[in-house]
């Protein structure tokens, strides 16, 4: 069974239908701290505001989460999502992340060496500095494009599996062990978004 | 490198996509969800599908055509066209769109960006401006609504920029002094817009070459381009398109 967590962050029809295409079965759109302890596997989509993952906390979703990860369960987090991986983001500074990763989200700068910067970042990138370990990005080749909508970012470390450049670097993809998460949008990225999906799927 | 962006633009009526000029004189192009499909294949960066004739005729938007299109596009898809509410939005997301333009109702009552941004999120709503150069040229361009047969007397830029305010994820530009005509964007008001605000400006109205999508890119400082017609009676496809364009020094998503 794949859970895929709804707290209320945005639009989830497009990342189930693109598991669903890629021939995942047993999904269930949840918000049950016992389906996600239960879950193969775990999906946190999010589009939203970081503040919306507050919702996560109140509703038993983060200690679930900790234990279900803690056991192997493998998890990944898109968008928001992903930033939600991370201590927290000064978009929500109120609001604490699950703190898997270290390091705080922060926003795209309005200015990068000079020249005024447009947020949100919108459209699509390529993927630098491909891990080559990494089992959620096996098969995409450097330089491959994705789809990116988003005004926040994760800072670039050792856990990161890919970068993109906007404003400087940041964690295009994040992955350790089972933890594993993607700033872009895979189920709006054609044939590299799904490769990853379907990466996932086969963990 | 983050790439400019070239969108298919699918106008359907009565669930046919069709192309009209400067707003009228209408043609049938054929089947959305088969365009839509038969554009992704070809590289569009994205796929727009507008349903023309909801505002004034007062339909809902026809989610039907909404469903099938989306059913196995996996590259972002917008819907506009006759989206009055919160609820008309969360129907268009619910059949499979990703983002939602709105045009004469963000007018009529402009609180309804924020409302429809507080539920799915600013990146999912595009506000499209349909504009008219006034006597002054540029600097006076009106916003029109209802399929372009209604001035408003408001400024395009001072427009964009409450847009933008109010939680607008992209603007979407229309000059209806060069759309359908193939002659080329409006680059001047492109540029005027695109200045005016941070977030993302779609320009729309007059594709006509390869060319006139390098110069909205550079001269105008589009953030992406939009275009139906020169895609539909197949004068090219995107991927020649997105090669041409590239190859004149703007950032593409290539190969696709």
């Amino acid at each position: 069974m794949i859970a895929v967590i709804d707290y209320k962050a945005g639009n989830l029809t497009s990342v189930v239908k693109a598991l669903k295409h890629l021939g995942a079965d047993g999904i269930v759109v949840t918000q049950d701290p016992a389906a996600v302890l239960r879950a193969d596997k775990i999906v946190l989509p999010g589009v939203g505001h970081f503040q919306s993952t507050q919702l996560l906390a109140d509703l038993g979703l983060t200690q679930a989460t900790r234990e279900a990860v803690a056991k192997g369960t493998p998890f990944l987090g898109i968008c928001v999502g992903l930033q939600w991986l991370y201590e927290g983001s000064t978009e929500a500074p109120e609001t604490a992340g699950l703190g898997h990763f270290g390091g705080q989200c922060e926003r795209f700068p309005a200015v990068f060496e000079g020249a005024e910067l447009k947020s949100p970042h919108v459209g699509w990138n390529s993927l630098e500095n491909v891990r080559e370990d990494s089992r959620l990005l096996a098969g995409v080749t450097l330089g491959s494009f994705v789809y990116y909508t988003h005004s926040w970012r994760a800072p670039v470390s050792a856990d990161t599996a890919a970068a993109t450049m906007y404003g400087g670097a940041f964690t295009a993809a994040v992955e350790r062990g089972n933890v594993m998460g993607v700033q872009f949008h895979p189920e709006k990225s054609a044939e590299t978004g799904l490769r990853v999906l379907q990466n996932f799927l086969a963990l | 490198m983050l790439t400019k962006r070239i969108i298919a633009c699918l106008d359907v009526r009565g669930g046919r996509v069709v192309k009209g000029i400067q707003f009228v004189d209408i043609v049938d192009a054929g089947d959305p969800a088969e365009l839509a499909h038969r554009h992704a294949a070809a590289g569009a960066d994205e796929i727009v599908l507008l349903d023309i004739t909801a505002t004034h005729e007062g339909r809902g938007t026809l989610l039907d055509t909404v469903k099938r299109t989306a059913a196995s596009l996996f590259v972002p898809f917008t819907v506009g066209g006759g989206i009055r509410s919160a609820e008309d939005a969360a129907a268009v997301f619910d059949a499979g769109a990703d983002k939602v333009s709105i045009n004469s109702s963000a007018i009529a009552r402009p609180e309804l960006i924020g409302e429809i941004g507080s539920s799915f999120g600013a990146q999912a709503v595009i506000v499209a401006i349909d504009a008219r150069r006034g006597e002054h040229g540029v600097e006076d361009a009106e916003v029109y609504v209802s399929g372009g047969r209604k001035a408003t007397g408001l400024r395009v830029v001072d427009w964009a920029r409450e847009a933008e305010q109010r939680g607008a994820g992209e603007i979407l530009l229309t000059s209806m002094d060069t759309d359908g005509m193939r002659n080329g964007f409006d680059c001047e008001l492109t540029r005027l817009v695109s200045e005016a605000v941070q977030i993302p400006v779609i320009a729309s109205g007059g594709a006509g070459s390869a060319a006139h999508f390098a110069e909205v890119f550079k001269a105008g400082k589009a953030d992406a381009a939009l275009a139906a017609s020169i895609f539909h009676f197949g004068i090219t496809d995107s991927r020649a398109l997105k090669a041409e364009v590239a190859a004149a020094g703007v950032p593409m998503r290539l190969p696709c």
